[in-house]
């Protein structure tokens, strides 16, 4: 893949945009929302990164990762036009079909908004098929949150409910948003389980404290979505290190519900 | 040997082994210690390391010339590290890396109680690391004569005879990391070899990859080594790993003189530097 | 197929192996050498030792190298060029010596790459792999092969096993296409099966445990205090996961001198601390009791449940390799006994 554009988000996190060298190869490649995609910075290694765009969006994929390890800074320091890696699609999608004629719940944290992105915009593509959109995003700081421009268009929709936090303590004079940690704002919306499907994305901390308030309010653990982080380097099922109870997270994830969560061992 | 000393020593044993069990039931019972670090029966006649808090177990203990795995080496896992006082039956090799740890500042003199053992199997209480340090000046922990033997055999090749031999043995290794696991002065939380950034060792097993790890352990340990010969015997495939570091320790004494293991505050050879040091290029 | 019989004698055996390296074919054997016996590619016969109960090492390093090259790299200015491996490298290759355990291994380790996705490197690597296997005569206190289902003349996973039966005769059966390619091609070296009972030539393994529901028996246990007091003496080595015929955890690395290079897999293992950190510095498994724990379960609770067979052949390799004495076998007991 060549890199199309760059984007700096936020400190220590970019998006590319990603064009296939091979024109027929592209317009050949589709993928479902929710899977992910091994990346190459050739020399270095690979790194396994959702694909951040929506299956709508044809002429190009984006990711968006933070930089942090050995393969992850080589990416980031790609320039526009270099060539990187790409293997995938790999993983299961979410079932935005089933959701049809439902209310749908997106509850991020920090950098897991781009797996909810990616089905934020899958189903904004069909908006007259889900009633009521709700978004809760929340990161530590203004600064970090991401996809600072579509939140600023999610915020104009009159048809998306946009709800962004900081941690407390961290606001600026200048944010208008709400103040306090994701589970907690959650807890404060009250939103209503009424036909309602929830998808929460956050470090595992942030999503024990959802579940937890969803539970509360109502909600059925099999309308209760969630992406799994665990280590990959395959990405289809061979190499074990993602391996969780019976499943691979890379093959029979990384989407589940928290009823499937349940029957797992909690190592992830 | 005689019927009658064979009996001899077996009984010598068996009273050794009561003092050993009843020392280690009492310091359980005062709360002198929270849990004790000993040998016990394994399979097959051999023997494994036993971690005993309740003090109704101590009957599990034993001691005899089958003990010779390095029991120093779960001192820093953090399974055992949290508790607050720990007991550990120790024969030359474990002592010696006592010493050694605590002149790292990984081992702090009021957590540990040594339950130690002397050359006859009779047991002897150490009060602290000065009394150690005592102990240690007048026992030494010699290499075995079969060891000496290949060392010395190894000094008379040529470098490339030297290299070819190594060549062989680290065609067989695996990268399994048994050598650097079971060493008790291999303690990094992250070993040189899991840092990527930058990659100095190359992970895979190759010759390449193999000569790396082998060299960077030894480098790693000069100065530190105390002997006890665990990595050799830990290897699966017989590679005797510990000859590397045997020659390590052997290349210090002779050019420094210290040997590690002997001086609870001995600091660290290879980079400590003083005034009075016999290279000049730091002047 | 049905099984088929056939007799050979020594000397017309180690005729057999030695045609079958002038024709090409390499041969992976146990070799006795440094006080150990480990299987090598053998240049003739009479470098076969069978002064083994098992061998150190499995054959698994010829279906799934310690080290194997996955594609080449070349980069340059405005492109980058991947080269992949030739399979035309993989010559044709006969396992001898491999025991009944060693072949339900492979047919594990089959079925784990096959499953799914099919893995090309291990399937082009076992399409020209042929496994003769010898049946056991001795056993040691480690091996518990016949309390995992098989024994010590089961056929399964072999293309040919061989039992030593009267006058340094073999008996020979053939469970496979690839077993009668070898007696077809290299006829003339065997004769008529005897009408004999192979079993009176086999070493009996006495039953050490119960396996039978052992995979609904362990559901219960993922907390139980019995994981951390079985491994405190685990000091986390790979020697476990590298010595089992069926461990095939494997990592994924860029190997590379300026702008050329290799992407390869070697082999890992679910033991050492790091396999499952997260760049976080969250780690799933970060202590050594819940990763003996993760070694036990995968291959008696997870495996059964996604392939429908224990991930483990009873061979006792694991447990003669561990420095620290972690038998398998008797941790097993243990764990039926006590969960």
């Amino acid at each position: 893949m060549r890199v199309d554009k760059i984007i700096e988000e936020a400190p220590f996190i970019k998006t590319f945009h990603l064009k296939f060298i091979d024109e027929e190869q592209g317009n050949k490649f589709t993928f479902k929302t929710g899977q992910f995609a091994e990346y190459s910075a050739f020399g270095e290694g690979e790194s396994t990164f959702c694909i951040a765009s929506s299956p709508t969006t044809t002429d190009h994929i984006e990711c968006t990762f933070r930089y942090a390890g050995k393969v992850t800074t080589a990416l980031a320091m790609k320039a526009e036009g270099d060539i990187i890696g790409f293997r995938g699609p790999y993983g299961n999608c979410f079932p935005i079909h089933e959701w049809k004629g439902k209310n749908l719940l997106f509850v991020a944290g920090g950098i897991a908004l781009p797996p909810m992105r990616s089905v934020i915009q899958n189903c904004l593509g069909f908006r007259d098929d889900y009633k009521k959109i709700t978004i809760l995003y929340g990161a530590k700081t203004a600064d970090d949150l991401v996809y600072k421009d579509e939140l600023r268009n999610w915020e104009e929709r009159t048809d998306i409910d946009l709800i962004t936090t900081v941690d407390p303590g961290r606001e600026t004079p200048a944010w208008k948003g709400k103040v306090g940690f994701v589970p907690k704002i959650l807890q404060d919306i009250e939103p209503s389980a009424e036909n309602t499907v929830a998808i929460v994305c956050g470090p595992p901390i942030m999503i024990k404290y959802s579940f937890a308030v969803l539970d509360k309010l109502g909600f059925d653990d099999k309308n209760v979505y969630t992406t799994l982080e665990n280590r990959m380097k395959c990405g289809f099922g061979k190499c074990g290190r993602c391996n969780v109870g019976k499943i691979f997270v890379c093959k029979d994830g990384p989407v589940f519900t928290y009823k499937q969560l349940k029957e797992l061992p909690m190592e992830y | 040997m005689t019927e009658i000393s064979k009996v001899e020593i077996q009984i010598a044993e068996d009273k050794n082994k009561i003092v050993l069990q009843n020392k280690a039931k009492e310091l359980l019972q005062n709360k002198a210690v929270d849990i004790i670090i000993g040998y016990g029966e394994g399979t097959d006649n051999t023997v494994h390391a036993v971690f005993i808090t309740n003090p109704d177990n101590t009957s599990e203990l034993i001691y005899d010339e089958r003990c010779l795995q390095n029991l120093a080496v779960y001192l820093l896992k953090a399974e055992v590290r949290k508790f607050t006082k720990i007991g550990i039956i120790a024969n030359i090799a474990v002592m010696r890396t006592i010493l050694q740890l605590a002149s790292e500042n990984q081992l702090k003199e009021e957590k540990i109680v040594i339950i130690g053992i002397t050359a006859d199997g009779s047991l002897k209480e150490f009060s602290g690391f000065n009394e150690l340090q005592e102990y240690i000046q007048l026992n030494n922990l010699d290499i075995s004569k079969e060891d000496q033997e290949i060392l010395n055999r190894l000094d008379s090749m040529t470098a490339e005879e030297r290299w070819n031999y190594w060549t062989e043995q680290f065609s067989r290794c695996n990268k399994c990391y048994a050598c650097r696991a079971a060493c008790p002065l291999c303690y990094c939380n992250r070993c040189q070899v899991e840092y990527n950034q930058p990659q100095i060792i190359t992970p895979e097993s190759t010759t390449q990859g193999n000569f790396e790890w082998h060299f960077m352990r030894a480098m790693h340990l000069a100065g530190r080594c105390i002997e006890c010969g665990e990595c050799g015997r830990a290897c699966s495939v017989n590679i005797p790993v510990h000859l590397l570091t045997f020659k390590m320790s052997q290349t210090v004494k002779n050019t420094f003189g210290i040997t590690a293991g002997t001086d609870a505050k001995l600091g660290s050879v290879m980079s400590t530097f003083k005034p009075d040091d016999k290279e000049n290029f730091i002047q | 197929m049905d099984i088929t019989r056939h007799l050979i004698s020594k000397e017309k055996l180690s005729s057999l192996i030695g045609k079958c390296m002038e024709d090409g074919k390499k041969v992976y054997a146990p070799v006795k050498k440094n006080n150990l016996v480990n299987f090598a590619f053998i240049s003739s016969f009479q470098e076969i030792t069978n002064d083994y109960i098992n061998t150190v090492q499995s054959a698994k390093p010829v279906l799934f190298p310690k080290a194997e090259k996955l594609m080449e790299i070349k980069m340059s200015k405005d492109n980058i060029e991947l080269k992949s491996r030739d399979k035309n490298l993989i010559s044709e290759t006969i396992v001898y010596g491999s025991r009944p355990c060693d072949a339900t291994g492979i047919n594990i380790l089959n079925k784990m790459f096959t499953a799914g996705i099919t893995d090309q490197l291990f399937a082009e690597r076992f399409a020209k792999t042929t496994l003769i296997s010898v049946s056991c005569k001795k056993c040691d206190s480690k091996c518990f092969c016949t309390s995992m289902g098989i024994n010590p003349g089961n056929t399964d996973g072999s293309d040919i096993l061989l039992t030593e039966v009267e006058n340094g005769n073999y008996l020979v059966e053939i469970m496979t296409d690839k077993g009668q390619k070898i007696i077809s091609s290299y006829q003339s070296y065997f004769d008529k099966a005897p009408d004999i009972n192979k079993d009176k030539y086999l070493v009996d393994v006495p039953v050490a445990f119960e396996l039978k529901g052992f995979d609904e028996k362990i559901k219960d246990a993922f907390d139980s205090p019995i994981w951390l007091e079985q491994s405190m003496r685990c000091i986390g080595c790979g020697s476990c996961a590298y010595a089992c015929p069926t461990c095939a955890c494997f990592d994924i690395q860029d190997s590379f001198n300026g702008q050329e290079g290799q992407r390869k897999r070697n082999w890992d293992s679910c033991g050492f601390s790091m396999f499952t950190l997260h760049s976080s510095g969250h780690n799933p498994r970060e202590v050594q009791s819940k990763r003996w724990r993760q070694r036990i379960l995968h291959k008696f609770q997870y495996m059964p449940e996604q392939f429908q067979l224990f991930g483990c052949t009873g061979c006792g390799r694991c447990s003669r390799s561990c420095p620290t004495d972690m038998n398998i076998k008797e941790h097993l007991i243990n764990l039926i006994k006590n969960i």
